[in-house]
């Protein structure tokens, strides 16, 4: 029998890492994402699953629980807000540069700095470019339901353990804080069918010493494992490519937008349709890997694209690049907090393709 | 009796732990680290604990101790081996988890992540070597080091005034009620060597006894950094920071044994 | 009547010469050897055998661990 329930975003995306089978979550408070530790405390993971959850001192000891643990080979994951997330880059970086599977979600509030609680999607940079020192990338999922949330928590345990790397959750305040009804997944029980050949377990006398870490002393291995990086992410560029597509097919125009943002032209895609206007909308689930190919594909025979983000215009370069100049690209969106409304992305829609 | 007649095996009264690697330590000559790191592995092989014990070795010289002691191993970012321990003893509970950690690390960027650790009571073991200078680096100016003491940025000496007074975090944690053992040990003599693995075996022991975490810091030298030759940098360190850094148990059993 | 004799075996390729050993001697059993190793350290050796008594000082001081410690008892 199917499992309905009406939650926020939040709570469901604590709700699957329960289901999910996940052994740790590490975390500290933040607005507007403080209900995922809520949830887990007051529904009793630990006596559901034996999960360890823990409120560490900050959002820095917490990314490092998280390195801890992951090390030993368990499926760990923790969640924040943009500042919180920006106070665990140099954590991050060290779970990629040690090529670690574990699990961040960021449910994106507006800055910069301290900024304000409602929601924004002005950390994308931050998210698909690395986020702290160093080459490395982190698989990305956009969520743009509540539904999502919940579904891509065990998709990012499966991506983040095939390729040894951390995968990020990137929600926002209106994903995060909205109630939807939900299908819940059937839990999964807590196993480890995967390769266990480099965890820290204690060493037996069968197996040479395990040792996490980014460190080499020489920079000719370092190269090594750099390449060996970058043809990771290159192996997650030809097969991890999600996106969506709605209405693309006989579209003059596209729309591109993730999240929340993609909720809002869906609606603006009916009202140009209305209009007469035909306007598509992609929607890229990962954000990276990011949809490109299908972009300039696209680009072939579009007459230009809008990217439509709660930020200043941050995707709109990665869709620039898969353009490369071969149609107009813009962009539009309201931030600071600001959500835009379907009729705004509309009109801006019209000034910027129709009325020039 | 010749010589070549006592250097036989079963003659054998003393040699380095099997659970050292066979590579050189990369320390300094006369460096406390190697006696440290010694240490550690012999307790370890003493306890039988290496298939089950993982260590956590940060930034700074202390971070190469992985090359050195043939057990698993994370390395942690500058500061947070408590918070990287704590990730792993809490969801491998019956390990034994240690951190091996430098004065620059746990008590400047890890101030934090070392008193959390520690109030939390995480069962776990500290190894901390203060030799009140960064040297990695190259001999800057620690939490710890000693007032009027030179190094690379306090060319003059470390002036209170403006650069504050060293931190004893090791009694500061002695107070906190999640430390179960804490003991301030040297490795400079064969006397305060046997006297520091007897503490270090102790906070092993209180980790695998359940009773929470075991504090250990060793007050060593830093040849390198305080520009002195091993010997003098022994003697310098007996009369400087011994008076500072006065040697002994402190809590014991989760009891204060010294009047801070 | 039986005495303690002892001998020390010095790693010398990782020895580095810090001199902590010589001072741990109880007997100035150890002295550093002119010749250097491949490093360019002088190393610790038994100048003075006869005066070991194997008390493992040495080695328990030692911190790079390069000393191995015998001890036999010798009838005299």
């Amino acid at each position: 029998m199917k499992e309905f329930l009406l939650m926020k975003g939040n709570e469901a995306i604590a709700e699957a890492a329960i289901r999910a089978g996940a052994d740790a979550y590490f975390g500290y408070p933040i607005t507007p994402q403080s209900e995922i530790m809520e949830y887990l405390m007051t529904e009793k993971a630990t006596e559901r699953t034996g999960m360890v959850v823990l409120q560490a001192e900050s959002e820095l000891a917490a990314i490092n629980m998280v390195y801890g643990a992951a090390g030993t080979g368990k499926k760990v994951l923790t969640s924040s807000s943009s500042p919180g997330i920006s106070l665990m880059q140099e954590g991050i970086s060290y779970i990629a540069g040690a090529e670690l599977p574990c699990v961040i979600i960021n449910v994106v509030r507006a800055g910069p700095g301290l900024g304000t609680i409602q929601p924004s999607q002005a950390d994308y940079f931050q998210s698909v470019k690395g986020g702290g020192h160093g080459d490395y990338r982190l698989i990305v999922l956009a969520p743009s339901s509540v539904q999502e949330m919940a579904d891509f928590v065990p998709l990012a345990f499966d991506l983040a353990f095939k390729y040894r790397n951390p995968a990020l959750i990137l929600s926002d305040g209106v994903i995060g804080q909205m109630m939807e009804k939900v299908e819940l997944f059937k839990p999964i029980p807590r196993t480890e069918q995967f390769d266990q050949s480099w965890v820290i377990t204690g060493k037996t006398p069968d197996r040479k010493a395990n040792v996490i870490t980014s460190l080499d002393l020489e920079p000719l291995p370092m190269e090594k494992h750099n390449h060996h990086l970058q043809a990771k992410y290159k192996k997650m560029e030809d097969e991890e490519v999600r996106f969506e597509e709605i209405m693309c097919d006989d579209a003059d125009y596209i729309m591109v937008a993730y999240g929340s943002s993609a909720r809002i032209c869906s609606k603006a895609l009916q009202l140009a349709r209305a209009k007469g206007v035909k306007v598509g909308l992609l929607r890229p689930i990962t954000l990276f890997p990011f949809p490109k190919v299908r972009i300039a594909e696209l680009a072939q025979r579009v007459k230009g694209m809008l990217s439509v983000e709660l930020s200043a215009g941050q995707m709109v370069e990665d869709i620039r690049l898969a353009v490369n100049g071969k149609i107009p690209v813009e962009h539009y969106g309201r931030f600071g907090g600001m959500v835009h409304s379907p009729s705004e992305v509309l009109e801006a829609f019209e000034k910027i393709f129709i009325k020039n | 009796m010749e010589v070549k007649e006592i250097i036989r095996q079963e003659n054998m009264v003393y040699q380095r732990s099997s659970l050292l690697t066979s590579k050189p330590f990369s320390y300094c000559p006369g460096c406390g680290h190697g006696t440290s790191n010694r240490l550690v592995a012999e307790v370890i092989e003493e306890l039988g604990i290496q298939n089950d014990t993982i260590g956590v070795a940060p930034v700074g010289c202390s971070v190469l101790i992985y090359d050195f002691i043939d057990i698993d191993f994370s390395q942690a970012p500058h500061g947070r081996a408590p918070a990287v321990a704590t990730g792993i003893k809490r969801v491998l509970p019956e390990k034994v988890v240690f951190t091996y950690q430098g004065d620059g690390d746990l008590a400047a960027i890890g101030t934090s992540e070392t008193i959390h650790a520690c109030n939390r009571g995480e069962n776990i073991t500290i190894i901390f070597v203060n030799n009140g200078i960064y040297g990695m680096t190259g001999g800057q100016m620690a939490p710890t080091t000693l007032p009027g003491m030179k190094t690379s940025t306090s060319p003059y000496g470390r002036e209170v005034a403006t650069m504050g007074t060293p931190l004893k975090i090791t009694e500061m944690i002695a107070h906190l009620d999640g430390v179960n053992f804490v003991s301030r040990q040297a490795v400079h003599t064969p006397a305060a060597v046997r006297k520091a693995k007897k503490a270090i075996r102790a906070a092993f022991e209180c980790q695998i006894n359940k009773k929470g975490l075991g504090f250990v810091e060793i007050v060593s030298n830093c040849n390198s950094g305080w520009k002195m030759t091993p010997v003098k940098a022994n003697q310098w360190m007996e009369e400087n920071m011994f008076p500072f850094y006065p040697l002994g148990d402190i809590k014991v059993d989760g009891k204060l044994v010294k009047t801070l | 009547m039986a005495k303690a004799r002892g001998a020390i075996e010095v790693d010398i390729e990782k020895c580095k010469g810090c001199e902590l050993c010589i001072g741990s001697c109880p007997f100035h059993v150890i002295s550093l050897e002119q010749h250097v190793n491949s490093k360019g350290y002088h190393y610790a050796y038994m100048g003075n055998p006869e005066a070991c008594t194997g008390c493992t000082n040495c080695a328990v001081v030692c911190p790079d661990g390069v000393i191995t410690v015998f001890r036999a008892k010798s009838e005299v």
